[in-house]
């Protein structure tokens, strides 16, 4: 029978119930080949439920450190019946089916091209556990210790890692240890082990760090000085305020006094809570908010006033599947453009496009001297996949020289020492103007913000032409902003190539493994991945200086496509859509196989196309 | 706009005891409907604030969209002031209090602006308790918008048009009471005797103060059979009692005797006098507010005064247990934990 074989490289899906502390095991499972040194990406795929349905936890080893998600299942570890039949389904021709054998497997499941590994883990349980409940928990434990042998794994590694998780529960510890055992010794006894994919140490992982972007967001907004949250809970952005919260109970806490140097408010609804954040932010404080797309349609009509009105704002959006609901615990970049646009009238809005958890954190510190730069709202565009899911990522990293950047903010001096103050006059002609903040000055510096049309002096004006200066300044203001965003980062080629790729985001892991892909069967593309809207003269000249132009994105329309269009005129023939929105991680073969596909044959055609 | 208030002040005005006189209280000249009440209220304002020597940059005033929250204009001119957008103000307010706790803030809405498109935000800013003064200028009906009945209109009054109400009046200060509002007060735009020591009161109370005050709109539901006309809350107003605030003076203690007065001493050690008290009537007890109010509403009276006021109030700021300094006066040294911590969490992930 064919027999995948694979060192270091292959796909291990686990297919479990959800609320059984399975999530708990298969992390150490990860994190134990991640300490082998071996590069790794887990996933989690999730129902919105607490208890009781289907989940998958998916985790993509390759040793060369291709981090995107992998499309396949070499070695399916299954203890959910419900699911099996699927799962048994979705496993590569040659791959293993690690399964509970204690109830005889349905003779119809049956392949005969994937080898069915069966370890009695239920049985296993109840011979040595009394509770119940431990015989639940520690199945678990006992399919880890029977893949430890199966892969060829350093069972010590997972040893440590055990008492770590249990730290605070030592009792726990050796119970664990003792199912691991029996999983261990189980497969020893039964297979021949190692299976065809297996583990071998490596020392490829560097000084790499497992963590996901929520919790890197949520350390950003620390170190970036936040002192207020308001939030409300959503999927998948809710964990980004409960990692700031987590770390602001460590490190914000007043040592004498016991009290916070931090408010989170969890607000009535997204609305309040962006309201809560222009409050803060207008009176002097850092703020923030998290939420998702259904967030962003409610908090609209805020955010235009924050962008007329010239109020800092930072809202991180942890993108999901949409329309409406959609799909709240799958990954997607669907709200390019109503994140770009948010809310009615002329407004377009600074984006931040992180594509790892070190860049959630850089770009989340970012936004934040942003806001205040620019007096606007800016938004750092996450995604479930980014957000919720552990990525391997370069360490944290702050510079202990940095100063915040609070921008254009009058103290009661610099009033004292001014003849006229106007809160909307463009002194430095670089469209961003000075702002006062309550409290500051008893008789200088005062004035009214509102989401109505004003004068440079903030007063209510229906004059045309001095509402036309004042929006066309905000658009100078848009100019500037150019200067202040992240650059893109490029990945141009020796070999001259007409053609290039443009991506954003999470889909940078499967674009850069597709584009080496690509090269290998002959297809040479220039590489650039955006970091920003507004785009600066960089992302201009790549576009111009290449012919087609592949634009990877997770959503159905192409939004961020219509956005370069939109924003710089491109002939829409020069950029060619391929696109991937089931609600999965896109893949480097969706990406090659949709470029193979749309790629100009002849060079004629190029310039057909193009024309 | 052509409406100019001359700067010149003669230079014998009488001064507050931080130097400065009621018309530096004062905002622009109001471009509301002659005779409306909310003018009225801006007037109580400026006085309360005079009156209480409040340093106009020490206190910023907010407000939704409607006639009524176009006032913050018309008055305190040298305090920051925020227009937000409509029934959404008090997000604003609990953001801006967050992040200074030092600031008097004096909210400004109208009975469109909280009773329908801002309640979900009125009711949770109650709860919520943050410090502030919440005044409801209430003529039960929409200005801006010609005249539509609005969600505190009485069942059976009658608008402009003349057509009767079918809908139940939502009452705001029953519901602030239900809610377990700390300050719950009524008042009149016609009666500035009763609504400055109010305002004043409201404003040195540690928590959030509601004030929903009868202002008649002169143009759209001043007419007969409305029951938000001058005429008819003449007519029909019942105060629970007189109020007297006195600042600052704390040999007095609580005392009640019915059917004449009652000090309730503030955190702060002002003092708010009651006298001439309804019977069964006893402003730190909500159950026999609640009680006198549904007793009011039977009789078709419109009861006015300071209803109910919890002494031990707790605010947001003590509910969060956040520092005394304000958040936002905090800098780099205080907030960021610096490179050698996060290489200690760095540790954590591998």
């Amino acid at each position: 029978m064919l027999k995948v074989s694979a060192v270091n490289d292959f796909v291990v899906r686990f297919a479990n119930v959800n609320g059984t502390g399975s999530a708990s095991a298969n992390n150490m499972f990860a994190k134990a080949v991640f300490r082998m040194g071996i590069p790794i990406s887990p996933k989690n795929i999730f129902p919105s439920n607490i208890q009781g349905l289907p989940t998958w936890f998916e985790v993509r080893i390759n040793e060369k450190g291709y981090l995107g998600r992998r499309a396949g299942v070499d070695l399916m570890v299954c203890v959910n019946p419900e699911s099996m039949a699927n799962d048994i389904a979705s496993v590569k021709p040659g791959g293993y089916f690690v399964y509970d054998n204690t109830r005889k497997l349905h003779k119809e499941y049956l392949r005969d091209d994937v080898h069915f590994i069966g370890i009695p883990m239920m049985q296993l349980c109840m011979d040595h556990y009394a509770d119940p409940r431990k015989q639940q928990l520690f199945k678990n434990m006992v399919y880890v210790g029977a893949l430890a042998t199966l892969l060829d794994m350093d069972v010590n590694i997972i040893k440590v890692i055990i008492s770590e998780q249990f730290e605070k529960k030592p009792k726990l510890i050796s119970p664990n240890y003792q199912a691991l055992q029996l999983g261990i010794d189980h497969a020893k006894e039964n297979y021949e082990c190692p299976l065809g994919v297996r583990l071998e140490r490596r020392n490829n992982v560097g000084d790499h760090i497992l963590i996901d972007g929520n919790t890197a967001s949520g350390l950003g907004a620390i170190y970036a000085g936040a002192t207020v949250a308001a939030w409300y809970p959503i999927t998948p952005s809710t964990s980004v305020v409960k990692a700031f919260e987590k770390y602001a109970k460590k490190l914000r806490i007043d040592q004498e006094t016991g009290q916070k140097k931090y408010a989170i408010i969890q607000a009535e609804d997204e609305l309040a809570a962006m309201g809560m954040v222009i409050g803060a932010t207008w009176n002097g404080a850092r703020a923030f908010t998290a939420t998702s797309g259904p967030g962003v349609s409610l908090m609209s009509e805020f955010i235009g006033l924050a962008y007329f009105a010239e109020i800092p704002v930072v809202l991180i959006n942890v993108q999901r599947g949409g329309p409406s609901t959609g799909m709240p615990t799958r990954t997607q970049q669907p709200d390019i453009l109503s994140s770009a646009y948010a809310s009615h009238g002329d407004t377009k809005h600074v984006l931040l496009f992180p594509s790892t958890p070190a860049e959630c954190f850089e770009h989340t510190v970012a936004a934040f001297d942003l806001a205040d730069r620019l007096q606007t709202p800016i938004i750092v565009m996450s995604d479930l996949d980014l957000g919720m899911n552990n990525h391997m990522s370069p360490p944290l990293e702050w510079d202990d020289s940095k100063k915040y950047d609070l921008g254009k903010v009058l103290n009661a001096e610099d009033l004292e020492n001014m003849e006229v103050y106007g809160r909307y006059l463009d002194v430095d002609d670089d469209g961003v103007c000075y702002r006062t903040i309550p409290g500051t000055h008893p008789t200088k510096g005062s004035f009214f913000t509102r989401g109505t049309s004003r004068d440079e002096y903030a007063q209510y004006t229906e004059d045309g032409s001095v509402y036309v200066r004042i929006v066309d300044r905000i658009l100078k203001k848009w100019e500037t902003a150019k200067d202040y965003v992240p650059v893109p980062v490029f990945r141009i080629h020796d070999i001259p190539s007409q053609c290039g790729i443009i991506f954003f985001g999470t889909t940078r892991y499967a674009a850069l493994e597709a584009i080496d892909m690509l090269e290998a069967e002959g297809i040479i593309l220039d590489g650039m991945r955006i970091l920003a809207f507004p785009f600066n003269k960089m992302v201009e000249e790549f576009i111009e200086n290449h012919e087609k132009i592949f634009v990877i994105e997770q959503n159905r329309d192409a939004q961020f496509r219509s956005l370069l269009i939109n924003e710089l005129e491109v002939n829409p023939k020069k950029l060619i859509k391929v696109l991937n929105y089931d609600g999965k991680p896109i893949t480097a073969d969706t990406i090659k196989n949709q470029i193979i596909e749309k790629y100009p044959s002849s060079p004629q055609e190029k310039t057909q196309t193009a024309s | 706009m052509t409406y100019v208030r001359p700067n010149f002040r003669h230079p014998g005005l009488p001064k507050n005891k931080v130097g400065f006189a009621k018309a530096d209280y004062e905002g622009k000249i109001s471009t509301l409907c002659a005779g409306c009440g909310h003018d009225s209220i801006s007037g109580a304002i400026v006085q309360a604030c005079f009156e209480m020597s409040i340093l106009p940059h020490q206190l910023a005033k907010l407000s939704g969209i409607g006639c009524s929250s176009k006032t913050p204009t018309y008055f305190l001119d040298n305090s920051h002031g925020f227009n937000s957008v409509h029934g959404r103000m008090p997000s604003i307010a609990t953001g801006a209090y967050m992040a200074n706790r030092d600031l008097i803030y004096l909210g400004v809405s109208g009975d469109g602006d909280t009773a329908s498109i801002g309640m979900g935000q009125f009711v949770h800013s109650i709860r919520k308790n943050m410090n502030m003064v919440y005044i409801v200028m209430n003529n039960g009906c929409y200005g801006l918008t010609k005249g539509q009945d609005s969600a505190t209109a009485d069942f059976g009054s009658v608008n402009k048009a003349g057509e009767k109400n079918v809908f139940p009046a939502i009452d705001l200060v029953g519901m602030a009471m239900e809610l377990e509002a700390t300050f719950v007060g009524r008042s009149f735009s016609g009666d500035k005797e009763q609504l400055v020591p109010m305002i004043k009161a409201a404003m040195s109370h540690p928590g959030f103060a509601f004030i929903d005050v009868i202002s008649p709109c002169v143009t759209f539901n001043n007419n007969k059979g409305s029951t938000k006309s001058y005429d008819f809350v003449r007519e029909h107003m019942e105060a629970t009692s007189t109020i007297d605030f006195v600042p600052h003076k704390d040999e007095i203690t609580v005392s009640y005797i019915e059917g004449q007065s009652a000090y309730v001493t503030l955190h702060d050690g002002s003092v708010i006098h009651l006298s001439k008290l309804s019977p069964h009537w006893y402003p730190q007890d909500r159950k026999s507010a609640i009680n006198r109010l549904q007793e009011a509403k039977a009789k078709g009276e419109v009861l006015t005064g300071l209803l109910y006021i919890d002494t031990n109030s707790k605010d947001l700021h003590e509910l969060q247990r956040t520092v005394k300094k304000p958040l936002n006066s905090l800098r780099e040294e205080e907030l960021c934990p610096g490179s050698q911590v996060l290489k200690r969490i760095n540790e954590e992930y591998r």
